[in-house]
């Protein structure tokens, strides 16, 4: 049953992905991009990672979608016509599918209580958490206790984005008044 | 959108429902799944649905932008504030057994408080974005 989920929710995928690529309408391809963070909620969610899920929701297909969509509203929603010759670009694309699926040979079994990463500082964080943290999330107390150096960098990362776009798109009525400013 | 009943009444109850999921949220993410960073992301959405059906003036006068930044700003202080205090206690930065006698207690108490600046950050950067783009677009 889980197999029949994950091969139903992986077409989805795929499907979705190749009408991106196809497709010319920005707006449609918008929406396919919320409609793909969906779908991808949904694998995590069949992985089990609710958390991620969560956050590929409200981010992937919330948030994103709409600031993707203020983004066409700025640049206009039709694809200019593609000028030079497809012929590289796939070529690019199938070398590094190749490369990606050789590397992934060398991977441990997805699931595998023997990878490196399950060896690593997991066992203690499960083992000790509890006791240590005592928050039954044990999610919340990797983000927020074990790595709150992490997170708080995070949050600066994110503090910093705003204030990225403010100075780029924010107060453009001053930047009139300048006269340095050459405007936008 | 004078006309779109359905939409604006629709949006209408959903909204506080947004909100007070994006708080559930917020303080279960102890508990169940979620955290500062989901909830300020909901929270921040409920507002842009309200500013996408009510228009970028009603959306101003309920969440000003202006009073954005300085928001923002107040939860990466949190944050960092919180790994200060338990300096000042003597401990490691963001080592929170010593923000309470029991360590257990001083954890929970860390956890909550950061979780709460992320949050506060995360929505208000969200809302920011979202406006400066909408300023733009006008």
């Amino acid at each position: 049953m889980t197999h029949l989920i994950d091969i139903v929710l992986l077409t989805f995928l795929v499907a979705t992905a190749i009408a991106i690529v196809r497709l010319n309408s920005l707006f449609a391809v918008v929406m396919l991009f919320g409609i793909y963070s969906l779908i991808t909620a949904g694998v995590f969610i069949a992985l089990d990672a609710v958390d991620v899920a969560f956050t590929e929701a409200a981010v992937g297909a919330g948030i994103s979608t709409v600031l993707m969509l203020g983004t066409l509203a700025l640049v206009g929603h039709r694809q200019a016509p593609q000028q030079h010759s497809r012929a590289l670009p796939l070529t690019v694309v199938v070398i590094t599918g190749v490369v990606l699926l050789w590397g992934t040979a060398d991977m441990p079994r997805f699931g595998d209580p023997e990878a490196p990463v399950h060896q690593h500082v997991a066992p203690r964080y499960i083992q000790d958490s509890p006791a240590e943290v005592g928050v039954p999330n044990m999610v919340t107390s990797v983000l927020a206790s074990y790595r709150g150096f992490d997170t708080l960098g995070e949050t600066a990362v994110v503090f910093t984005a705003g204030v990225a776009v403010l100075v780029l798109l924010g107060r453009r009525r001053r930047q009139h008044r300048d006269p340095g400013s050459s405007g936008d | 959108m004078q006309r779109d009943f359905v939409l604006r009444i629709i949006a209408k109850l959903l909204i506080p429902y947004i909100l007070l999921f994006a708080l559930y949220v917020q303080f279960h993410g102890d508990f169940g799944p979620g955290g500062g960073f989901q909830a300020g992301v909901i929270f921040a959405a409920g507002i842009i649905l309200y500013a996408l059906v009510n228009g970028f003036e009603q959306a101003v006068r309920l969440v000003s932008p202006r009073i954005l930044p300085p928001i923002a700003a107040f939860g990466v202080l949190l944050y960092g504030g919180v790994g200060v205090v338990s300096m000042l206690r003597g401990g490691a930065f963001l080592d929170y057994n010593l923000l309470a006698h029991d360590p257990v207690h001083g954890q929970h108490y860390g956890i909550l408080l950061i979780e709460l600046g992320v949050g506060i950050t995360v929505a208000s950067i969200m809302l920011t974005i979202f406006y400066a783009f909408m300023e733009r677009n006008r």
